[in-house]
């Protein structure tokens, strides 16, 4: 990556509260305004917020937008009614994973997908040239500022935010009028916990979040959102979904309707059902206190066998324990399986778990 | 930013304080308050025998892990076990209870080499 790193339209907010931007994506982004811990203790116990103005935003309008979208995502469109959303995949022709997004039907024939920061360029050439007649195709992504409230008291933050207005159901949208403004809220997140994502015109995105943060939410990083959905086992694109593995590889079945229809890369998928995965994304927790465990770090067999390598690790903050995702032979990725993490030469020992790795209690 | 005025400085924000022949290193606020959250701290082996400079320990936070170089050379009499089991101690008392390792100092004559309390502000400020 290189070039001119872009800036969030919350950036003089960010270095107002002392946050700590480092560059993430093509973006000059907060890693942390303090403690990581601290923020994500503060989602995992109250409320938090969390700038993904970086993220990208695209509207699909027109007769024949479900049918298109249907014949380009893992996931089935036209099961959503007006105001529901899901995750999907966004596939190559092989069945390996441009981006995962999630994808709003907001009307019968209006679509509003979030897709991920790095991959805006990518997913949008993607589509466009596949467009058919009947159907629009638009990146909105400048237009915004975006913030993710996350906690099991985001639902009061929302209260003083919005007085009077209607927090969509799980996984809904909804556009609510403010003034003269319009802004969308949905109900999702990445860390496992209650809360909402919320777009509001990007000129708006610093007085909201002041709004947001007088509401009783505390401003965290990215550094918090990673150990938040790692704990959750919410998969990072370009880390741990990647365009030479599918969603079936890394575990995401549940958002692949291969009898839905014909889509891209659903003949690979239904193959791989047929014939095997050949590697499947597993999560590894560490057996006792010890260093972090990293992305890039190599498993090993008890026997001392190379498996594979960590996509993703960190520190968990809610178990004490490392954690990780690697994609392991299927013969390997059994839960229950000890296995071993090499950090600097010495092996941590581990385990294959259930996913995700954080119950709420 | 404290910076104690008794202590010896290196540019990678290690401190040194010596006393007869031991020197006690530890990370400095600074270098604390920039790593933020250390989960973990990995010692240096007592008895090994370690040169100015070479990478000894680790001290890890949540996102990244920092190699800690010996300022001096010499041999390792101790390392913190107190900071081991508890490596919080790094961040909230980094000059004090959260030294990571003692040595015996082979050769004085290096601590020349290293900043005084005024020069290190300069180099952080």
């Amino acid at each position: 990556m290189s070039g001119e790193l872009k800036e969030s339209p919350l950036q003089a907010a960010h270095e107002e509260l002392g946050g700590k931007l480092v560059p993430f994506a093509g973006w000059n982004m907060p890693i942390r305004y303090g403690s990581i811990l601290e923020e994500h203790a503060a989602v995992r116990e109250s409320v938090g917020v969390f700038d993904i103005s970086h993220m990208g935003q695209f509207v699909v309008t027109g007769a024949g937008a479900e049918g298109w979208l249907d014949g380009l995502l893992t996931n089935h469109v036209g099961a959503l009614g007006d105001g529901e959303g899901h995750y999907t995949f966004l596939l190559n022709e092989g069945g390996g994973v441009i981006d995962d997004l999630i994808l709003y039907r907001q009307e019968a024939e209006r679509f509003f997908l979030v897709v991920n920061a790095a991959k805006i360029a990518e997913d949008f050439t993607w589509m466009r040239g596949r467009l058919v007649e009947g159907v629009e195709l638009e990146d909105r992504s400048e237009d915004f500022a975006a913030m993710a409230v996350q906690g099991p008291e985001a639902v009061a933050v929302f209260a003083k935010m919005l007085p009077g207005a209607e927090l969509p159901p799980r996984n809904g949208i909804a556009t609510i009028s403010h003034g003269e403004q319009e802004v969308i809220v949905c109900r999702t997140g990445y860390t496992g916990e209650d809360g909402f994502e919320f777009f509001c015109p990007a000129a708006e995105g610093a007085e909201w979040l002041r709004t947001v943060l007088k509401s009783g939410a505390r401003a965290c990083g990215l550094g918090a959102r990673d150990t938040l959905r790692l704990e959750m086992c919410y998969p990072l694109n370009g880390s741990d979904l990647s365009p030479e593995r599918s969603p079936l590889q890394a575990g995401m079945g549940f958002f692949v309707k291969l009898e839905k229809g014909e889509f891209v890369g659903r003949d690979v998928l239904a193959r791989q059902k047929e014939e095997g995965l050949g590697e499947r994304l597993v999560a590894i927790q560490c057996l006792e206190k010890g260093p972090p465990i990293r992305g890039g770090a190599e498993v090993v067999s008890e026997s001392g066998e190379s498996l594979g390598n960590l996509t993703s690790g960190t520190l968990s903050p809610s178990l004490g324990l490392g954690i990780g995702l690697a994609y392991l032979p299927v013969e390997a990725a059994q839960i229950g399986k000890e296995v071993a993490i090499d950090v600097r030469g010495r092996k941590v020992p581990a385990q294959i778990v259930k996913k995700p790795f954080y119950k709420k209690a | 930013m404290n910076v104690p005025e008794n202590l010896h400085y290196t540019t990678n924000h290690e401190w040194v304080s010596v006393e007869g022949d031991i020197a006690t290193v530890g990370i400095t606020d600074h270098a604390q308050e920039e790593l933020t959250d250390v989960v973990f701290v990995e010692l240096p082996e007592v008895g090994r025998s370690v040169s100015k400079g070479e990478a000894i320990a680790v001290v890890e936070s949540v996102k990244a892990a920092s190699d800690i170089y010996t300022p001096l050379t010499g041999e390792i009499v101790e390392g913190n076990a107190a900071a081991e089991g508890d490596p919080s101690l790094v961040n909230t008392d980094p000059h004090g209870a959260g030294w990571i390792f003692k040595l015996r100092v082979a050769d004085p004559s290096e601590l020349e080499g290293l900043m005084d309390a005024a020069a290190y502000r300069a180099l952080i400020s």
